[in-house]
């Protein structure tokens, strides 16, 4: 059957690539090593044979300078697609992301405008470090003219790539580095979707956990050996954090009273502080307990394991977080809990434990 | 002079091989970009350097790291994240610091540390005081702007900054050409007001003379200067293995760069034309040996740090 098709995070990626590289001339990649052996973990893997080197480009080590000249472009017509192997390098060009391309169409009534789209990795494991594995997403979701994707799905990879390529605004599309060798099920029938909304990833109605990106691996894990423990958890996967789905977290926090949020990136002053803002200040009364979060710590990633061992909340983290949120039991906490043994695996290299739906 | 030189050469292509070998058994958990093949750019630029001076580099910092007498066995803990690394365990490879020699510090945003050596130059201008401030480049540093705002500003100003551009003619897996336009990267520097040399980074004697000229200029007020250094890099760009069936290098490329290895050239001129005796060259080889073993194994040996540790030097108070 053809909608069973299996494809990696990454391979569905590349197929949107093709997908847009063949439907849209407009369309161009862009970036340091997109055409070269190793094709950006292989999502661009073939395509500069495919589609000429024009249209698939290298590029200099000028990240501020080749935003800009992408920007140029695309007010000229063309739809770049800028592509960074980590978000840490976009960071060169701060100034051309939010003092230009996030402004263009606003400061000039709606004259201009510029369709780009921002191809960012998150990295983490193997001693990335304090500059190479940085989950900056609300840096770039605080900025209005910016819209921000991270899709945490095979699915989602194709479907907001398409959707970022399609829109007309600047789009920061983050992934993360643990995503890439998840596999689920990608139906070759293509609909190009807007760019918005979220998604409930699991139904439930004991708590809401919000999440997005890597972390709604770990969220879902927490959530299976949680409902073995007879808790039921709802998950949002929030797959655009701007602009926010606020209605479909409110709906689900009406329901469950409870909200939890499992942030990728840093637990203070992040995406979890505006989903929970958001949520107390329209559905205050439907909030049973404090709402809660989970994210990474004040600090920048060190390098050695022995450092970086307790760095990443893990499913176990969510599952405590829950537990301590609803007052769970001692005994479910612990069933549960012992359902998620990662054994001696490293907690450096990524881990299947989880293996979809997602 | 250059039995010293020798010395370093051998010392560093070494513990990069000894870094090589033990990688695959996982213990060294972070990326590593090993400069071998390129040893000579780092030994004969540093040997003109004093330990006060300052000296800044990026990601393929080991050998700038060793050149400037940063101790080796905290590099190594460093890479096995140890609490005796360099950086305490905080960085891994890519992440180098040795005050105590004048290393002010090694970090893997390509050109990050550029306008920081320029920083110390200025500093060091306004308190009187003499001394270089040095930075280690790649040649694909030179395609980021802040390197032409740091060279404006050095040459504006007539800071003592010597930069380094060690041109292995590669970033990644992408030629030059690929990524520049076809003129001199030392023209560059000229255009901005540089006093500027381009020499063979393979031969550490002549990559010593023009450092040398470089340096005393600077000492003597002389200004900024720019030195363009031909190399190549042997393995991967990241990591322990040969990379070359990847088929992104001209054909034959690697196999000429190999038969001009800096420590093969500078052997030879020792023992030709310096008259030195096979018999001192395996002695100093042994010594490295040893020193290079001791070193890693207290590395080895050395202690975790607390994962508590972690918390700490957030900021001063
Ligand atoms: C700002 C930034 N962009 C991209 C990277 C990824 N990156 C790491 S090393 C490197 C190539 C550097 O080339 P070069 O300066 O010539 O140094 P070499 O690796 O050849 O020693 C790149 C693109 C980075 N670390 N920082
Ligand atoms: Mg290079």
């Amino acid at each position: 059957m053809a909608s069973e098709r299996q494809l990696s995070y990454a391979e569905a990626l590349r197929e949107a690539f093709v997908i847009a590289l063949s439907r849209d001339p407009r369309v161009f990649l862009i970036g340091e090593g997109v055409p070269d052996p190793k094709g950006i973990f292989a999502t661009t893997s073939g395509l500069a044979e495919q589609f000429g080197a024009q249209r698939v480009r290298d590029m200099p080590l000028s990240e501020n300078g080749m935003t800009g000249i992408c920007i140029g472009a695309a007010l000229a017509g063309m739809r770049p697609v800028l592509m960074h192997q980590r978000l840490d390098f976009a960071l060169l060009s701060l100034d051309q992301i939010i003092n230009h391309a996030a402004k263009w169409r606003y400061m000039f009534a709606g004259r201009a405008h510029v369709p780009l789209v921002i191809r960012l990795i998150i990295g983490r494991g193997w001693g990335q470090g304090p500059q190479h594995a940085q989950a900056l997403v609300a840096l770039f979701a605080q900025i209005p003219g910016l819209k921000v994707v991270t899709p945490a799905t095979p699915y989602d990879a194709r479907a907001l790539m398409l959707a970022a390529i399609a829109d007309a605004d600047p789009t920061i599309y983050i992934e993360h580095r643990w995503l890439h060798n998840i596999r689920d099920t990608v139906p070759e029938a293509v609909a190009i979707e807007p760019l918005q909304g979220g998604r409930v990833a699991r139904q439930g109605q004991d708590i809401t956990v919000v999440t997005y990106s890597y972390m709604l691996l770990e969220v879902h894990a927490a959530a299976a050996a949680l409902a073995v423990a007879g808790v039921a958890v709802e998950v949002i996967d929030l797959r655009v954090i701007r602009p926010l789905d606020v209605a479909l977290i409110v709906a689900s926090v009406t329901k469950c009273g409870h909200l939890l949020v499992v942030d990728t990136g840093h637990g203070d002053f992040g995406v979890a502080a505006e989903v929970i803002a958001a949520v107390t200040i329209a559905a205050f009364t439907a909030l049973q307990s404090a709402p809660a979060r989970l994210g990474l710590p004040p600090h920048p990633c060190p390098t050695a394991p022995a450092l970086s061992r307790d760095y990443y909340p893990d499913a176990a983290a969510v599952v405590t977080a829950i537990a301590q949120q609803l007052v769970l039991p001692q005994a479910v906490q612990q069933q549960a809990l012992s359902l998620l043994q990662r054994g001696d695996h490293p907690h450096d290299t990524p881990y299947r434990g989880f293996n979809g739906p997602f | 002079m250059l039995l010293q030189q020798y010395r370093s050469l051998y010392r560093i292509r070494r513990v990069e091989e000894v870094i090589a070998a033990h990688y695959r058994e996982q213990q060294m958990r972070c990326p590593v970009h090993l400069s071998i093949g390129q040893e000579a750019v780092a030994v004969g630029v540093c040997t003109q350097l004093h330990r006060e001076d300052a000296l800044f580099s990026g990601h393929r910092a080991h050998a700038h790291y060793l050149a400037k007498g940063g101790d080796l066995q905290a590099l190594f803990a460093e890479l096995y994240g140890k609490a005796t690394g360099c950086c305490s365990g905080r960085g891994g490879s890519m992440h180098l610091i040795d005050l105590a020699v004048g290393f002010w510090g090694a970090t893997p945003i390509v050109a990050g540390t550029v306008p920081l050596a320029v920083g110390v130059a200025l500093a060091w201008q306004l308190q009187g005081r003499s001394g270089v401030s040095a930075v280690f480049i790649g040649d694909g540093a030179m395609e980021e702007g802040v390197v032409h705002e740091s060279l404006n500003y050095a040459a504006q100003q007539q800071l003592a900054v010597l930069f380094i551009c060690e041109n292995n003619g590669y970033a990644v897996y992408t030629r030059l050409a690929g990524r520049q336009p076809p003129r001199q990267i030392h023209a560059l520097a000229a255009a901005h007001g540089l006093t500027v040399a381009v020499a063979d980074g393979n031969d550490v004697e002549l990559v010593s003379q023009h450092s040398a000229a470089a340096v005393a200029a600077m000492r003597q007020g002389g200004g900024p200067q720019f030195l363009e250094l031909t190399t190549h890099r042997w393995l991967e760009h990241c990591g322990p293995d040969d990379d070359d069936h990847l088929g992104y290098r001209q054909p034959g490329e690697l196999a000429a760069w190999r038969e001009r290895c800096p420590l093969a050239l500078a052997a030879e001129r020792l023992q030709v034309r310096d008259a030195v005796s096979e018999a001192t060259l395996v002695q100093l080889r042994q010594q490295v040996e040893d020193e290079i073993a001791a070193a890693l194994e207290a590395a080895q040996n050395a202690p975790e740090p607390d994962g508590c540790e972690r918390l700490e030097h957030l900021y001063g108070e």
